[in-house]
């Protein structure tokens, strides 16, 4: 087994983006939240644990970059030159880019592992780690690991439809039954605004997820619009905050950022017996 | 000095049950590798033969496959059989093996069913006399019933969906996948490999961040020797409702999807709009190809489905590459 001071023994709050769908937006979100912590000041790490559709580092614009060791372990990958951005993902270790890892679960459980213990975060104050969809082996094998150094809880990613609640609800009882807390939903892809006539059309419905959060009895974290602006910056691997700061969808994400400090906050304070 | 990292092996796992289990250069740092290596030779799988049987009487199968979480893969594989079974005197079975997030049951109409077993075996759920389905949806108690599953236990559903599943004579077998290339990818193409597989279709939406994903969807299938029916782009484009402009929600930067098939040597099936509607009809498990049957969004279904469908029939109508 692994002891507590192998994990992540630096790092002040974990967090697992989930979601249980796919294609709702998790990577995205995670890439996000991370940019805008950074922006805040904070020190962040970003774990991509998707090993068949690693995206983040594309997001990040870090595609092509290799993964340097030292003797305390492997180094993430920087995404800016204060270091104040770590990443890392199977991405770095492929050969091709068209390469398909066709691995059955023990060898998908051996990878992240190694990117639980290998990796040389250094002091963080955010670790987030983005999952793919579904409630398999990766999933298993990363609350399993994290036992030991407490993470904080999941984030739970939807857009507003039913048939991706339908997986969130699945999502949430992977929760409750690995007892990781969750710290709330996001509404992704919530609305479409034509560029041309301003008509905001509910592409994937609406109201879902914060009808969920009520539902499930989780905070609502807030919701993120479908932006074609945002998705520009994903191909990109550009911050949307550096090349459309007045976008309404970043005050979106720090809206959501806000939440979820907020609700880390409450916790440890209830955790610490504060008021 | 610093030492990079080497680059990771994508050799596929050969298999638990495989003759190589333990012994292939795949297997080298793998946690199972001793418990696989000493594990005595295999009598080969009984199951296998069963599965032939079952799948005697199936005619074409198409898997869909994505590799790219949400770009529609249930969706279009229910349109599919929709499509297909609107004509009376074809028999399509609708197959679901995603196993974590099976949404098969909702958009076809028949959440919470629950799967019958007779002689004969584990009896499909009719959603039309010539329209069957089969998911995992329909084995768990509540919508809450999360599946948590590692791999092997993935993979004998899969097997059992194969064997024990009274399919009865079948013009078109669709089976609807869960992103990835992973355990229910290899599994579904082994347990079918003794038997006829038409081949993949490949959904993608066009941005560059999904089509990364699916190409390695496609070096899986080449992998595996899966042929390769052809790619759609779906979410391909939206008409405001209001201003009739279109705008691109998940822009091509990369050419999207026909730029990539023409690059990879494989069929372009063609382009299915964002329509709201396609996303309502799903969620309300109405076929939106009835619903809507007039609209720009389900004529371009009707076209890439007759494109399936003539491949199946009368053969590849461009160079599908295997």
């Amino acid at each position: 087994g692994i002891m507590a001071d192998d994990i992540l023994p630096n790092v002040g709050h974990v967090l697992l983006v989930l979601s249980g769908k796919g294609g709702v937006g998790k990577s995205t979100v995670a890439t996000q939240l991370a940019l805008a912590l950074v922006e805040a000041g904070k020190k962040v790490g970003l774990l991509d644990i998707d090993l068949c559709g690693p995206s983040v580092a594309k997001m990040l614009d870090l595609e092509g970059r290799d993964i340097h060791q030292c003797s305390d372990g492997w180094l993430p990958v920087y995404a800016d030159p204060s270091q104040q951005l770590g990443v890392m993902s199977i991405a770095f270790m492929l050969s091709h880019r068209d390469d398909a890892i066709v691995w059955r679960g023990p060898k998908k459980n051996a990878m992240i592992k190694q990117f639980l213990t290998d990796v040389a975060w250094g002091e963080l104050e955010y670790l987030i780690i983005d999952t793919p969809p579904g409630t398999s082996d990766e999933h298993i094998t990363v609350v399993e690991n994290l036992q030991s150094c407490n993470p904080d809880g999941a984030i739970l990613v939807s857009t507003p439809q039913a048939v991706s609640l339908g997986d969130v609800r699945r999502e949430l009882s992977f929760c409750k039954r690995t007892h990781l807390p969750v710290l709330g939903i996001v509404e992704n892809m919530s609305g479409f605004v034509c560029p041309h006539c301003s008509e905001c059309t509910n592409v994937f419905s609406s109201g879902g997820g914060e009808a969920f959060a009520q539902d499930f009895h989780i905070p609502f974290l807030g919701r993120i619009p479908l932006d074609p602006k945002l998705s520009q910056c994903t191909e990109e691997g550009q911050s949307l905050a550096k090349v459309f700061p007045t976008s309404p969808t970043i005050q979106a994400v720090r809206t959501v950022v806000d939440n979820l400090v907020a609700q880390l906050k409450s916790r440890t304070n209830a955790k610490h017996g504060s008021t | 000095m610093q030492v990079i990292v080497p680059s990771v092996s994508v050799l596929d796992c050969p298999g638990t049950e495989s003759e190589d289990a333990g012994k292939a250069s795949a297997c080298s740092g793998c946690p199972n590798q001793e418990i696989c290596a000493s594990a005595k030779p295999r009598a080969p799988d009984p199951d296998v033969g069963q599965v032939r049987e079952r799948m005697a009487g199936v005619k074409h199968k198409i898997l869909v496959l994505s590799g790219k979480g949400g770009v529609g893969k249930s969706t279009f594989s229910a349109q599919l059989a929709y499509g297909i079974a609107a004509d009376e005197a074809k028999q399509v079975a609708l197959l679901d093996i995603d196993i974590c997030g099976p949404s098969i049951p909702r958009i076809m109409g028949c959440d919470g069913e629950q799967v019958h077993q007779s002689n004969s075996g584990w009896s499909p759920i009719y959603v039309e006399d010539n329209l069957s389905v089969m998911s995992v949806g329909f084995l768990l108690g509540s919508p809450d019933d999360a599946v948590i599953w590692r791999g092997p236990k993935k993979n004998g559903l899969i097997k059992q969906f194969l064997r024990d599943v009274d399919w009865g004579d079948v013009d078109y077998l669709i089976v609807d996948t869960p992103p990835g290339t992973s355990d229910e990818h290899l599994s579904i193409v082994q347990y079918l490999s003794s038997t006829h597989v038409d081949g993949a279709v490949v959904i993608t939406t066009p941005q560059e961040v999904s089509l990364l994903d699916v190409r390695k969807e496609i070096s899986f299938c080449r992998k595996v020797k899966l042929p390769i029916i052809g790619v759609v782009e779906n979410m391909s484009g939206f008409v405001c409702p209001k201003c009739k402009h279109q705008s691109q929600i998940f822009p091509p930067t990369t050419g999207g999807a026909e730029k990539m098939a023409k690059d990879m040597g494989i069929p372009f099936l063609g382009r299915l709009p964002l329509d709201p509607r396609i996303g309502k009809s799903c969620d309300e498990g109405k076929s939106f190809l009835t619903e809507h049957e007039d609209s720009p969004a389900a004529a371009a279904y009707r076209s890439v489905i007759n494109e399936i469908t003539t491949h199946c029939t009368e053969g590849p109508t461009t160079d599908s590459q295997c």
